[in-house]
């Protein structure tokens, strides 16, 4: 089971069962859909822009444990960061889970190197990724809805 | 005497023992622990006498089929009519030019969608199916609908997954002109009564196509005591290679039809000025077919054949009777489709894991089940589910993979609570 506790980490646990900024944002500057067609996790993701700097974000929607958790640590992780600085940690957590880890210092990344586990379950990097592709698709100021696919 | 006491049927009518050896990959393990193979639904592993086919086609047999003077190119082509011979015995339909091999279920579904629906559907008139369809018995209908002006009409489930057949009934006017419905639900698991819904279909004036890609592989198909027009079912599904399947037409329907895809094999003569068309049933097999595909069908019919249609239901019923009591042991574990007849699938739902979860912490067990909205997406949003988890049982499976399933689910209520 030691690799299901890495991927299962309590920190994962957590925040999927009391996921952080887990609401609707009225007034939102940004609000951007995501979807993973494959098993149905479905997320909006809101952004409150003050400049260049992420001032509120906050997300609605379901899915799974990894999807969930992912999203409640992102909004979490992005709030008071720059539009760069969350880009530069999409970057990052992108290559975690996928396990292209040379580039990255775990020291630096503080929760979101719970979601480490996940480059073992390849099946899983879309539910990780799914509200961080989301997020970046509502800073460029797109509209789109986002899907895995 | 509950059903965890009643004992499966016995060895003299089912070895299930020599059935598993009979099934190479099931020794195979997975994470290190034996594989619990319960996707059968999604595809089902193979025999090796049907591995054992392919392998000897290849080398022994293998020649392009229907042209040639030369020997090998006879073996392959009476190895290939042979199998026709076999899916026609199997489905109980009157002669060989009823057997169309396509690449599956979702090709016979789109060849008569596009061959007898562009002709025979116009504006204003009506398709109809049900809200339990999957994907493929619901697009091409779409598609066809959008294009002639026609309406889709939906035949309404209850919260057992049974489908309202007074309402059906209701729905048959003279607009109908064809009815499409699945033989058996690949979410829920439900056996619906297309015998009985031909009939009406019938009285109203509309043709019938039934999806049979769930059917047979759980039961006896008889496509003249169902006297449905169409019978569409996979290969891959019951025993056979991927890349082959079979459209069943009556002959007269099929005669009327016009040809589908173009090219050689369903031509009797091409010149610039004309073209005639083959016989049935090549009129609609162009180009060279998966002969490999359709020998291994054939072989897979004949091995369930003899191991006897009737008992292989019989084992996949009590396996559905057992998981299905042992799965209602879990607190918090939701089963969605209860009908009262249901071939060997159960979807289901357990509160507070989402099913993606359920299904990876199985596959560390070495289970593998199926999650997500098994292309049914209406259905899935019918039940109020954005997915579910699905164990489907197959003819080699066992009691103690039962165990195994409802072990593992603890094991996942154990991470998350």
């Amino acid at each position: 089971m030691s690799d299901l506790r890495e991927l299962y980490q309590q920190v994962i646990l957590d925040h999927n069962r009391n996921p952080r900024n887990f609401k609707e944002l009225p007034g939102a500057t940004r609000k951007v859909e995501g979807f993973n067609p494959l098993c149905g996790d479905h997320y909006t993701v809101f952004l409150t822009l003050d400049g260049d700097v992420i001032r509120e974000v906050a997300f609605t929607g379901s899915g799974c444990a990894i999807s969930k958790a992912s999203a409640s640590v992102m909004s979490a992780t992005v709030k008071g960061k720059s539009t760069e600085e969350a880009n530069q940690l999409f970057e990052t957590f992108h290559s975690l889970v996928t396990g292209d880890t040379s580039t990255v210092d775990t020291g630096e990344l503080g929760r979101l190197a719970a979601f480490s586990g996940v480059s073992e379950f390849p099946a899983r990097v879309k539910c990780a990724t799914l509200a961080w592709h989301t997020l970046r698709t509502a800073l460029e100021g797109e509209q789109e809805t986002v899907t895995t696919e | 005497m509950s059903v965890l006491t009643q004992t499966p049927p016995p060895a003299s009518t089912f070895d299930i023992e020599k059935v598993r050896r009979d099934f190479p990959i099931l020794h195979r393990e997975v994470r290190g622990k034996r594989l619990v193979y319960l996707d059968n639904a999604a595809t089902t592993q193979k025999p090796q006498a049907v591995i054992d086919r392919i392998v000897r086609y290849y080398t022994e047999e293998n020649s392009n089929v229907h042209r040639g003077v030369h020997y090998l190119s006879e073996v392959a082509t009476e190895a290939y009519e042979d199998a026709r011979k076999i899916v026609k015995d199997f489905l109980n339909a009157r002669d060989v030019k009823e057997i169309v091999f396509t690449r599956g279920t979702t090709e016979s579904i789109n060849l008569v969608a596009q061959s007898w629906g562009r002709r025979n559907i116009g504006a204003g008139d009506e398709v109809i199916i049900s809200a339990i369809e999957h994907h493929s018995n619901i697009v091409p209908w779409q598609m066809l609908c959008e294009e002639k002006g026609a309406k889709l009409r939906i035949i309404p489930v209850n919260d057992q997954g049974e489908l309202s057949i007074e309402e059906y009934g209701r729905m048959l006017n003279s607009r109908v002109k064809l009815v499409a419905i699945g033989h058996i639900s690949n979410a829920l698991g439900t056996v619906n009564p297309i015998g009985k819904m031909t009939e009406l279909a019938h009285a109203a004036g509309a043709v019938v196509l039934i999806d049979g890609a769930q059917g047979v592989p759980h039961g006896t198909v008889d496509v003249r005591a169902i006297d449905c027009d169409f019978y569409a079912f996979s290969g891959h599904k019951v025993y056979a290679p991927t890349g082959v399947g079979v459209l069943y037409g009556k002959q007269a329907l099929l005669q009327a039809m016009p040809p589908w895809q173009g090219g050689g094999d369903m031509i009797l003569s091409v010149s610039f000025e004309k073209t005639t068309y083959n016989a049935l049933p090549y009129k609609f097999e162009a180009g060279t077919p998966n002969i490999e595909g359709v020998i291994g069908l054939g072989e897979a019919l004949r091995y369930i054949g003899g191991l006897g249609v009737a008992n292989v239901a019989a084992w996949e019923n009590d396996l559905l009777r057992y998981a299905t009591a042992r799965l209602q042991e879990i607190k918090g574990l939701t089963i969605i489709g209860t009908a009262a007849e249901k071939a060997s699938v159960i979807s289901f739902v357990l509160e507070g894991v989402h099913p993606h979860d359920i299904g990876t912490i199985l596959d560390q067990e070495g289970i593998a089940v199926r999650t997500g909205h098994h292309c049914a997406q209406p259905l899935m949003m019918r039940f109020n589910v954005p997915a579910t988890g699905r164990a489907s049982f197959g003819l080699y499976n066992t009691r103690e993979e039962a165990d195994l399933l409802v072990e593992g689910l603890h094991k996942v209520m154990e991470v998350f609570c």
